[in-house]
C-alpha cells in the first residue's frame, strides 16, 4: 500500500510538465501563468476585432459626407464603444496576456505570485465586457457620450448606463488584481542573483505600469460610482442644478485619464527595447537611463491631467503649470527614442518581422509625440482642442504605438510561446501594408483637424470631403491586413511544421531564451543561474 | 543578397508613401480642401497660427534629425552588409547633450507659448458683451447692452439634407452644415466681451477664424472676448460632443463695419417693439397652425418627429400623448419649463410667446390629436413674465 503511494508520488513528480486534463480543469481552473496569459492574448485578439469592426463601421459612415448608414445617436454609441473596447479590451488585457507569459520567464520564477488571483482577475472579463456589450442591444441603447463618460451628457443615458458603469467596475477590479500580481511577482520571485537593475526593460516598464495601475484605476471606479449615483439615486456630485460641478468630472476622470494613456504604452516601451537589441545584436544602449526615463514619465503622468481642459476656463496659472509639465514630459520621451536609435546605431542589424514592427513603432510613436508637443501649448490647444487634429495624435501613439509593440511583441515571443516558427514572407506582407495604411488613414486627419473639423461628428461639411475619403481608404486597407496578422498566428499554432530553438533569435539575451520553445508548463521549478550571458541586458555600463 | 532587395524595395515603397503626403500638401489648390490652421481675423488667432507654425517646424527638424540617423543607421549597419556589431551600451556625454538641448529648446518654445496664454485670458477694457448659451442642439445670443436676443439653429436646407439617405447630396447644398437661420451679427474693430454657458449639457462655442474655442458648461459662465479686423462671414460648428445632434449646431458670424452694425441694432429694436403688439392681439386658429407647423418642424421635429411619433424610447410621441391631449397648463408648464433628466428642456426662454403658442395649438391639433385648444401668445407671454 505505502509502497504504491510512494511510486504515484514519484510518478507524478516525475511529470510535474504534465497539463491538467480535461477542457475545464486546463482553461477555467487553471492557475497557470501561461495559460492565463493565453487565455489574455485570445480576449484581446477577439476584442481587437470586435472594436476595430466598430471602427470599420464609423469610417464607412466618414466616407462621404451625408448620412448614409447609421443614425447620429448609434455613431455614438460607436464611438463610445470602439474606445472603451480598444482601451479596456483590447491593448489592456493584451498587456497583462504579455506580462503573464513573459515575466516569469524573465525573471526565472516558476510562476506568478499569486496564480489564484491570476485567474479571477481574467475570468471576471468576459463577463464584463459581455455586459458592456450587451448595452447595445438594450431598449436605452450603448453608451453614446464617448470613452470620456462626461457629464451631464452621460447622465442623459437610459437605464443600459448602469450596466456600462458595473461592468467599468470589473474591469477595474481586474486590473488591480492583476496588477497586485505583477508587483508581488517582481518583488518577490525574481531568482538569486536577479536585482532590480538586472531585470529586462519589459518587467521594469510593466512594474511602474503595475503601481499606475493601482493607483489610478480606483479613481475612475470612483467617478463613475459618483456618475451612477447622480443618475439613479439623486445624487447631485456632477449636477451643477443641485450644487454639483461637471468640471470636477473631468479633473477627476483626466486624473486617472492620463496615466492611463501610460498605462497602455510603458509596457510597450519595454517590449520595444527587448527586441531592437536583439536584432542589432547590439546591447541595448543608456539601460539605466531607460528604467529612470521610465520612472520620470510615470511620475509626470500624474501632474498633467488637466491639458485636455485648456478649454473649460481654468485660471491663467493653472493653464500655464499644466502646459509647463506637460512640455516637461517630452524630455523622459525624448531620451527613450535617442537610446532606441543609438542601440541600432552601428549594431549589426536584420529585419525580421518583430524588428519591422519595433522599427514602425519608433517612427510613427515619434510623429504621435512630437504632436503631443504641439498639443502641450495652451493657447493653440485652443484651437486643437477636440478636433481630428487630437484624433490624429492620439491614433498615432495608440495604433502605431501599442498596437504595433504588441505585434511587434507577439511575432517575438510566438516561436517561444508555440514552439514553431511563423510565416516569416506573410509576417512582412502584414507589416507592410499595416504600416502603409496606418498613415494613410491617420495622417490626414491632421490635416482634418487643422481645417477645423470637430471629432465625434457623424457627418461633415464638403471641405473636409477628401481627407475624410482617404481617411476611410487607408482604415478599410488597415482593417483588412489584420485578417492576415490572424492567419499568421492560427498558422503558426496549428500547422506551422519548422520547430523553433529555445533561443529563436541569434542575437536574443535573456532567461526566457534559455528555456526550451514551448517552454515548460511551470518555466523554472530550479531557480536558473544567472551570469552575464543571461542577462537581457549588458552589466557595468551604469 | 535577395533580403536585402526585398528591405530596398520596401524602403522605396515607404519613399512614395512620404512623396505621396508632400503631394498631398499641394492638395488645397487643387481640391478646396484646407489642410492647415486658419491665420484667422483676430490679433488672438494670427498668435496662435505663428505658434503652431513655430512649433510645428521645430517638430519637423527634430524629426528629420532623428528619422536621419535611424535610417542611415538602418541603410549601413545592417548585417548584410557585414556589418560587424559595436558593444557600447552608453556615453554620459551624448546623453547629457540630448538631455539639455531638448530642454533648451522647450524653454525657447515655452516664452512665446506664455506670452500668447496671458494675451488670450488676460481681457482687455471691452466696449460690448454678448452671452452665448448653448442648448441641444443651438445656440441662444443675448446682446447685453442692446437688450437683444435670438436663437440660432442649423438653416433649413442643410436640415433636411443631413437626414439618414435623405437622398440630397451635400455637394448641392450651399455651406452644407455651416449654415444657421439666424447669425451672430458682430461690429469689426470692437472688442467684445462674451459669456459663455449652456442650459443642458457641455457644448464648446468654436469659430477658428477668431483663434479659440471656449466650453459651455451649465452652471458655469466662462468669459473670453475678441476683436475682429475685418468684416465678413466666418464659420464654426459645436465642438463639445453633446448628444446625437452635436455635428448639426453651427455657429455663424456676420461681422459688420462698426455703422451698418448699429443700423442692425436700430432694426432689431423696432422689430421688437411690433413684436410685442403682435403678442397683444388676438391670433387666429389658422395663423397659430400654420406658425406652429413651421416652429415645430425647426425646433421639435428633431427628438418628436415630424408625424408626431417620437423615437422610442428616449423621445416620447406626440400623437395621442397624454400631454397634448391632457390639461393645457400642463403642456404649458412642460414645454416652457422642459423635464428634468430628459432630453425635453425649457422652451420659455428659447422660443418667442408667439412661437410657444403657436407650437401649442399645433400639437394639440395635429397628428390626430383633438383638443381643440387655441392657446393664445398673450397668455405664454402673462406667464413666462409673471
Ligand atoms: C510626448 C508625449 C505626449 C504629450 C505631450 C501629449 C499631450 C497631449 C495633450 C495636450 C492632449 C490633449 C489634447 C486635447 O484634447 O486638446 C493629448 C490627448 C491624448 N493623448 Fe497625448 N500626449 C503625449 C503622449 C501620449 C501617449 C504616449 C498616449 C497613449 C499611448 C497619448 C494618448 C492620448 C489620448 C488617448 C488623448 C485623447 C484623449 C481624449 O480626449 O479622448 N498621448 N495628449
Ligand atoms: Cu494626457
Ligand atoms: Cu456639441
Amino acid at each position: 500500500m505505502s509502497n504504491e503511494n510512494t511510486h504515484k508520488h514519484a510518478h507524478a513528480h516525475d511529470h510535474h510538465d504534465d497539463k491538467p486534463t480535461g477542457f475545464l480543469n486546463r482553461w477555467l481552473f487553471t492557475t497557470n501563468h501561461k495559460d492565463i496569459g493565453t487565455l489574455y492574448l485570445i480576449l484581446a485578439l477577439v476584442m481587437f476585432f470586435v472594436g476595430g469592426a466598430m471602427a470599420m463601421i464609423i469610417r464607412a459612415e466618414l466616407f462621404m459626407p451625408g448620412l448614409q448608414l447609421v443614425e447620429p445617436d448609434f455613431f455614438n454609441q460607436m464611438t463610445t464603444m470602439h474606445a472603451l473596447i480598444m482601451v479596456f479590451g483590447a491593448v489592456m488585457p493584451a498587456w497583462v496576456g504579455f506580462a503573464n507569459w513573459m515575466i516569469p520567464m524573465m525573471i526565472g520564477a516558476p510562476d506568478m505570485a499569486l496564480p489564484r488571483l491570476n485567474n479571477w482577475s481574467f475570468w471576471i472579463l468576459p463577463f464584463a465586457f459581455t455586459m458592456l456589450a450587451s448595452t447595445l442591444f438594450m431598449d436605452s441603447g450603448g453608451p453614446a457620450a464617448g470613452w470620456t463618460l462626461y457629464p451631464p451628457l452621460s447622465l442623459q443615458g437610459g437605464q443600459s448606463f448602469a450596466f456600462v458603469v458595473f461592468s467599468i467596475h470589473m474591469m477595474g477590479i481586474s486590473s488591480i488584481m492583476g496588477a497586485i500580481n505583477v508587483i508581488a511577482t517582481i518583488l518577490n520571485m525574481r531568482a538569486p542573483g536577479m536585482g532590480l537593475l538586472r531585470m529586462p526593460l519589459f518587467v521594469w516598464t510593466w512594474l511602474i505600469t503595475a503601481f499606475l495601475l493601482i493607483a489610478v484605476m480606483p479613481v475612475l471606479a470612483g467617478a463613475v460610482t459618483m456618475l451612477l449615483t447622480d443618475h439613479f439615486f439623486a445624487t447631485s456630485f456632477f449636477n451643477a442644478a443641485g450644487g454639483g460641478d461637471p468640471v470636477m468630472f473631468q479633473h477627476i476622470f483626466w486624473f486617472f485619464g492620463h496615466p492611463e494613456v501610460y498605462i497602455l504604452i510603458l509596457p510597450a516601451f519595454g517590449v520595444v527595447s527587448e527586441i531592437i537589441p536583439t536584432f542589432a545584436r547590439k546591447p541595448l544602449f543608456g539601460y539605466s537611463a531607460m528604467v529612470y526615463a521610465t520612472a520620470s514619465i510615470a511620475f509626470l503622468s500624474f501632474i498633467v491631467w488637466a491639458h485636455h481642459m485648456f478649454t473649460v476656463g481654468m485660471p491663467l496659472t493653472g493653464e500655464l503649470f499644466f502646459m509647463y509639465a506637460t512640455m516637461l514630459i517630452a524630455i523622459p520621451t525624448g531620451v527613450k527614442v535617442f537610446n532606441w536609435v543609438s542601440t541600432m546605431w552601428k549594431g549589426s542589424m536584420t529585419f525580421e518581422t518583430p524588428m519591422l514592427f519595433a522599427i514602425g513603432f519608433v517612427v510613427l510613436f515619434t510623429i504621435g509625440g512630437l504632436s503631443g508637443l504641439m498639443l502641450a501649448i495652451a493657447s493653440v490647444d485652443l484651437q486643437y482642442h477636440d478636433t481630428y487634429f487630437v484624433v490624429a495624435h492620439f491614433h498615432y501613439v495608440l495604433v502605431p504605438g501599442s498596437v504595433f509593440a504588441l505585434m511587434a511583441g507577439t511575432y517575438y515571443w510566438l516561436p517561444k510561446w508555440t514552439g514553431h516558427m511563423y510565416s516569416e514572407k506573410w509576417g512582412k506582407i502584414h507589416f507592410w501594408l499595416s504600416a502603409i495604411s496606418v498613415n494613410i488613414l491617420f495622417f490626414p486627419q491632421h490635416y482634418l483637424g487643422l481645417a477645423g473639423m470637430p471629432r465625434r461628428i457623424p457627418d461633415y461639411s464638403t471641405q473636409f470631403a477628401d481627407f475624410n475619403m482617404i481617411s476611410s481608404i487607408g482604415g478599410f486597407i488597415f482593417g483588412a491586413s489584420q485578417l492576415i496578422f490572424l492567419g499568421v498566428i492560427i498558422h503558426c499554432v496549428y500547422k506551422s511544421r519548422v520547430k523553433a530553438p529555445g533561443r529563436v533569435w541569434e542575437g536574443a539575451k535573456g532567461l526566457e531564451w534559455t528555456l526550451s520553445s514551448p517552454p515548460p508548463y511551470h518555466s523554472f521549478n530550479t531557480p536558473p543561474v544567472i551570469d552575464s550571458t543571461t542577462v537581457a541586458h549588458a552589466e557595468g555600463t551604469h | 543578397m535577395k533580403k536585402q532587395n526585398t528591405f530596398i524595395v520596401a524602403a522605396a515603397v515607404t519613399a512614395a508613401v512620404i512623396a505621396a503626403f508632400w503631394l498631398l500638401l499641394a492638395a488645397p489648390s487643387y481640391t478646396g480642401n484646407a489642410i492647415n490652421m486658419t491665420q484667422g481675423v483676430t490679433t488672438q488667432s494670427a498668435i496662435n497660427y505663428q505658434l503652431h507654425m513655430t512649433v510645428l517646424w521645430v517638430c519637423v527638424v527634430i524629426g528629420v534629425i532623428v528619422f536621419s540617423a535611424m535610417f542611415s543607421s538602418i541603410v549601413l549597419h545592417r548585417k548584410s552588409r557585414d556589418h560587424e556589431a559595436a558593444q557600447f551600451s552608453h556615453s554620459t556625454g551624448a546623453e547629457i547633450i540630448w538631455t539639455i538641448i531638448p530642454i533648451l529648446i522647450l524653454v525657447v518654445i515655452a516664452i512665446p507659448a506664455t506670452k500668447a496664454l496671458v494675451n488670450m485670458e488676460v481681457a482687455p477694457e471691452t466696449e460690448m458683451t454678448v452671452k452665448i448659451t448653448g442648448f441641444q442642439w443651438r445656440w441662444k445670443y443675448q446682446y447685453v447692452e442692446d437688450d437683444i436676443q435670438f436663437i440660432s439653429s442649423l438653416d433649413a436646407v442643410s436640415n433636411a439634407a443631413r437626414r439618414l439617405a435623405s437622398g440630397t447630396n451635400p455637394r448641392s447644398v450651399d455651406n452644407y452644415l455651416l449654415e444657421v437661420d439666424h447669425p451672430l451679427v458682430l461690429p469689426a474693430n470692437t472688442k467684445i466681451k462674451f459669456l459663455i454657458t449652456a442650459d443642458d449639457v457641455i457644448h464648446s462655442w468654436w469659430v477658428p477664424a477668431l483663434g479659440w474655442k471656449r466650453d459651455a458648461i451649465p452652471g458655469f459662465i466662462n468669459e473670453a472676448w475678441t476683436e475682429i479686423l475685418e468684416p465678413g462671414t466666418y464659420r464654426g460648428q459645436c465642438a463639445e460632443l453633446c448628444g446625437k445632434d452635436h455635428g448639426f449646431m453651427p455657429i455663424v458670424l456676420k461681422v459688420l463695419p462698426k455703422a451698418e452694425y448699429r443700423q442692425w441694432v436700430q432694426q432689431q429694436k423696432t422689430h421688437m417693439v411690433t413684436q410685442q403688439a403682435d403678442i397683444e392681439r388676438l391670433w387666429s386658429r389658422e395663423e397659430l397652425m400654420k406658425l406652429g407647423e413651421n416652429v415645430y418642424a425647426s425646433q421639435c421635429a428633431a427628438c418628436h418627429q415630424s408625424d408626431g411619433m417620437g423615437l422610442a424610447p428616449a423621445f416620447p410621441a406626440l400623437a395621442g400623448s397624454s400631454v397634448a391631449n391632457g390639461p393645457v397648463s400642463e403642456h404649458i408648464d412642460i414645454v416652457l419649463n422642459g423635464r428634468d433628466g430628459t432630453a425635453m428642456h425649457a422652451l420659455g426662454n428659447m422660443l418667442s410667446a408667439a412661437d410657444i403658442a403657436a407650437t401649442l395649438t399645433y400639437t394639440r391639433n395635429a397628428f390626430g390629436n383633438t383638443s381643440g385648444d387655441v392657446v393664445q401668445p398673450r397668455t405664454i407671454y402673462r406667464i413666462k413674465n409673471g
